[in-house]
């Protein structure tokens, strides 16, 4: 019983002008109910979009004042501390903006935080996306695309915050001119084309300029387009829920729900860049002075985003080869290519890995919880131990400073840290996913722990134990588990050895995939009865029916029974997945 | 449309009084159940809006007018707190650095609420005044169907055939060719991006009796004028003081020692000296002060123990010996500059350095 709304004829006449020569109703009016499902982790990705927005706005009016030329001029404009000075015309219109020009300071500062906060949610959107499995069939593309826009936003920001042309991004710019001279064959080559010949010229604040303002943010709209576009078609994933399953979508339509939820968490996003740029300075270029080849001051830090990279420099110990008469600067190139190679490049490759690891074919829409895929989590904490520990490396003076440690001290503790860390980590993400695997195995045979303890009549003491209501027993039994693939050895139905296995790749193949289908089986039927002591079932064991693995210890599975056809293990609460 | 229950409608069941503060009951909407439909007319489409519709405010009579009067609070401090920010940019001039901040503070805060009273406001009203409707949407495979894979091969086979790219392979392969130029043209019009580097990394401006400049000053220097052991001052080759393209690799660190503490052995590279005390003056030293990594400045030095260092990524060279490495990623000593004192005694280059100073590059051999 909507209220009957009486439309203005303004608005249902251009609609329907619009409808005659578009034919637009039929796709909107099922846009306007588009389902979008709802979990505070789906908010991440949108605060990269907003931020992208908000740097649209605020580039635009920065670009409306700022001079992209190191033509040197004297400056005489209201920061008198730097009256009389000699300075390249980009450091001096960004002062201009900062002290002569109204809202100038204020749109610098929200267009700064912007940028650090896109980085920020860029990354911590793609964390959550690996870590629940959302990457897989079919949004491997849109993860894909994701990293590139990630890697586009690496160079975005390095070029955003050169353009001032100020001493501490004219350093960071003189490293980057360095690196690149590190490159083997073309890196010289590179460094005179991309600066219009030796370190600083004239050229490279207009370049430089040109491809932060057009060229790169062209292509993460277009990106960021596709990314969206992609995402609708192929509709959001959901969290395993009640009623959520692989072939539906729950959540809440567009209008007005969704629409009313984005444009508050727009406003929002926008106004914690306002309240960030209004109470915390961030780049405060006057400060710095204009670029000198000549001068550096201490702590010099890049924003976060290339903390990495700096890391990386600082951590290298000083390796260089002779090459055939060549220069192979290793103490640059490697720092420059292996880490940001090692996290995204590997993260661009994991899907195709898991894919093969698991011979998983099948597409998923229920996102996983990061515990029931141990090897998936571990790796994933095993790269963020990896990219924090040379992240903070990048920072190595000022922790030094602050907590009154020996600079080369902390740079050994990252050289070690680098390596161990990760293994570790690694080491002891795995046990924590199985425990609390366990720890759901218990609560699907035992129920839950209510507290209260009971006497019998006999004198013995009990907890009571109530079994799971719906909603939880729909979540623990959401999770799946990779089918094993036949090992080594093993016969097909034929009697004749099982082609997977063979040779290094078939054998590398095996060994990932029994670290995909490492789990803790829940007895079937076991649940919610609270009674019986639990037997603790092997970790290792797979699909292929929880009685039949209930005997099996590690080390001898009966790889060669189980049907490679049926990827999935599914609880057998749940209906087999169906698919044609 | 068989599927479609709504949980509570005012035709249906009344709601049973809800507890203040708990949430409102969720409706679940379901959406056509297979989309048959839909996939026949050719959308992947979703729900049946027409045959379907949501619960509105009058269904959940319960605390709307309160909500909405907290909603209209919200944005009408949004409006207020705008008009402020139109007020705070006419009124506050700015033009100096306490008045550009506190026009800062001002315009900042304005529009802060105003985006954070707007924020709260469209929240508010989603969350306490829209009933909470839950909607059940079904999927459809990505993956064509059968037919319109196969129809679609055999379009594109029928194409194909029509075009004769297949059949005449004369054609085919000239069309390549005649693209590969039109590919290589946007990397060959960038060749004027920048001169090659030639030799230009190998020399600096530093040439025989060219004067060092105190930076800053400008000014030549005696020995006797840099007296002090201990001192580190900065030097920039005279007639390019002011010339960043130069001063990038010509930078030089002067720095003065003890009796007896500088005690550079002499280095070479073939046959050429890249280090000696024979280029050193009345114990002072001259460094390239471009880190021999990446190319920062070598700003710090520390008395006591002799060390450089490179604020940038702690590359540590121990000046008494000829700037060799001690720590950090810098691969190879900072080029000594041969230094002496002319006839009017000041301090003077011998020559350009023996080495290219800065960053490695592959040519450098």
């Amino acid at each position: 019983m909507s209220d009957n709304i009486d439309f203005p004829k303004a608005l249902t006449g251009t609609g329907s002008w619009l409808d005659d020569r578009f034919h637009g109703a039929r796709g909107l009016r099922v846009f306007l109910r588009k389902v979008f499902p709802d979990h505070w982790s789906f908010l991440l990705g949108e605060i990269a979009l907003w931020s992208f927005v908000i740097l649209l706005l605020t580039g635009t009016f920065l670009s409306f004042f700022f001079v992209p030329s190191t033509a040197e001029v004297v400056y005489h404009g209201s920061y008198v501390k730097l009256d009389g000075l000699r300075m390249s015309e980009a450091y001096a219109s960004t002062l201009n903006i900062s002290f002569d020009v109204r809202a100038g300071l204020l749109m610098r500062q929200i267009h700064h935080w912007a940028a650090d906060l896109f980085m920020a949610a860029l990354t911590i959107h793609m964390l959550r996306v690996f870590f629940t499995g959302a990457y897989r069939k079919p949004r491997e593309v849109n993860w894909l695309i994701g990293i590139a826009l990630f890697s586009l936003g690496l160079v975005e920001g390095l070029f955003g915050y050169s353009l001032p042309d100020d001493q501490l991004s004219g350093a960071g710019l003189r490293i980057f001119e360095g690196v690149l001279q590190g490159i083997p064959i073309v890196g010289t080559y590179l460094a005179f084309f991309l600066f219009g010949g030796p370190f600083p010229g004239n050229y490279i604040v207009p370049r430089m300029y040109i491809i932060h303002v057009l060229l790169i943010p062209g292509l993460i709209l277009a990106l960021i387009t596709a990314h969206l576009f992609i995402m609708v078609h192929q509709k959001h994933t959901q969290m395993p829920a009640l009623g959520n399953t692989e072939k539906n979508v729950v959540g809440q339509p567009f209008f007005p729900y969704f629409m009313a939820k984005g444009g508050a968490w727009f406003f929002f996003i926008f106004g914690a860049c306002a309240v960030l740029a209004t109470f915390a300075t961030i780049n405060p270029i006057w400060l710095y002075g204009p670029y000198t080849p000549v001068a550096i001051s201490s702590a010099s830090q890049p924003d976060w985003y290339m903390g990495i990279l700096e890391g990386s420099l600082r951590i290298m110990p000083a390796w260089e080869i002779n090459f055939l008469g060549h220069t192979l600067s290793l103490s640059v190139l490697i720092p420059f290519i292996v880490p940001l190679t090692v996290v995204l490049g590997g993260a661009a490759f994991w899907p195709f890995f898991e894919r093969w690891a698991t011979g998983d074919k099948s597409w998923h829409n229920i996102n996983d919880r990061p515990r029931n895929a141990p090897i998936r989590t571990a790796t994933g904490i095993a790269a963020v131990t990896f990219y924090g520990v040379l992240w903070a490396e990048g920072a190595n003076d000022v922790i030094a400073d602050k907590l009154q440690i020996p600079l080369y001290t902390i740079t050994w503790i990252a050289r070690v840290m680098v390596f161990v860390g990760p293994v570790v980590a690694f080491i002891v993400t795995r046990r924590i996913c199985l425990g609390l695997q366990r720890k759901d195995k218990n609560l699907l045979e035992h129920g839950l722990e209510t507290g209260i303890i009971r006497q019998l009549p006999q004198g013995e003491f009990i907890e009571v134990h109530r079994p799971l209501d719906e909603e939880e027993l729909a979540l623990l039994e959401a999770k799946k588990v990779p089918a094993l693939l036949p090992g080594p050895g093993s016969a097909d139905e034929n009697g004749l050895p099982a082609p997977q296995g063979r040779g290094v790749m078939g054998r590398a193949r095996v060994i990932a995939n029994r670290g995909f289908a490492e789990t803790i089986v829940v007895e079937a039927d076991g649940h919610g009865n609270g009674h019986g002591p639990a037997e603790e079932h092997a970790v290792g064991a797979g699909p292929a029916g929880a009685e039949e693995q209930a005997e099996i210890g590690p080390g001898e599975l009966p790889e060669s029974s189980i049907p490679h056809t049926d990827p999935l293990l599914w609880h057998p609460h749940q209906e087999p997945p169906d698919e044609s | 449309m068989s599927d479609i229950e709504e949980v509570e409608g005012p035709g249906g069941p009344v709601p049973p009084p809800r507890v203040i503060g708990t949430p409102p009951p969720t409706p679940r909407l379901l959406g056509s159940g297979d989309g048959a439909e839909d996939v026949a007319a050719g959308h992947g489409t979703e729900v049946e809006p027409a045959e379907e519709r949501m619960p509105d405010v009058s269904d959940f009579p319960s605390h709307a007018n309160n909500a909405e009067k907290i909603v209209a609070a919200c944005f009408l401090i949004a409006f207020i707190a705008g008009c402020g920010f139109i007020a705070a940019y006419i009124g506050l001039e700015v033009g100096s650095v306490d008045a550009a901040f506190r026009s800062n503070l001002a315009l900042g805060l304005a529009l802060s609420v105003a985006l954070l009273g707007l924020g709260f406001g469209a929240l508010i009203w989603v969350r306490q005044l829209m009933p909470d409707v839950e909607v059940v949407e079904q999927r459809h495979e990505m993956r064509s169907s059968d037919a319109d894979r196969a129809a679609f091969a055999e379009y594109f086979a029928e194409g194909t055939g029509a075009s004769q790219f297949v059949k005449r392979p004369m054609i085919r392969r000239t069309l390549m060719l005649a693209t590969l130029p039109l590919v290589a043209i946007p990397i060959v019009v960038l060749r004027d991006l920048g001169p090659l580097p030639g030799t230009s990394l190998r020399h600096t401006v530093w040439s025989p009796g060219r004067r060092l400049l105190v930076y800053g000053t400008n000014t030549p220097v005696t020995p006797a004028q840099f007296s002090a052991p201990g001192g580190m001052i900065t030097i920039v080759p005279d007639g390019y003081q002011d010339d960043p393209d130069q001063l990038t690799k010509a930078a030089v660190i002067l720095i003065k020692f003890r009796p007896g503490e500088l005690n550079i052995p002499t280095r070479t590279n073939g046959s050429t000296v890249i280090g000696t005390m024979n280029w050193t003056v009345d114990n002072i030293v001259a460094y390239s002060k471009i880190c021999t990594h990446v190319g920062c400045p070598v700003a710090l030095y520390e008395q006591t123990t002799h060390h450089i260092l490179c604020p940038c990524h702690q590359s540590t060279f121990d000046a008494a010996t000829g700037a060799t490495v001690i720590f950090g990623p810098a691969p190879r000593p900072l080029p000594q500059l041969p230094m002496t004192v002319d006839a009017q005694g000041y301090l003077v280059a011998k020559s350009d350095f023996t080495q290219p100073v800065g960053p490695s590059f592959w040519e450098r051999g």
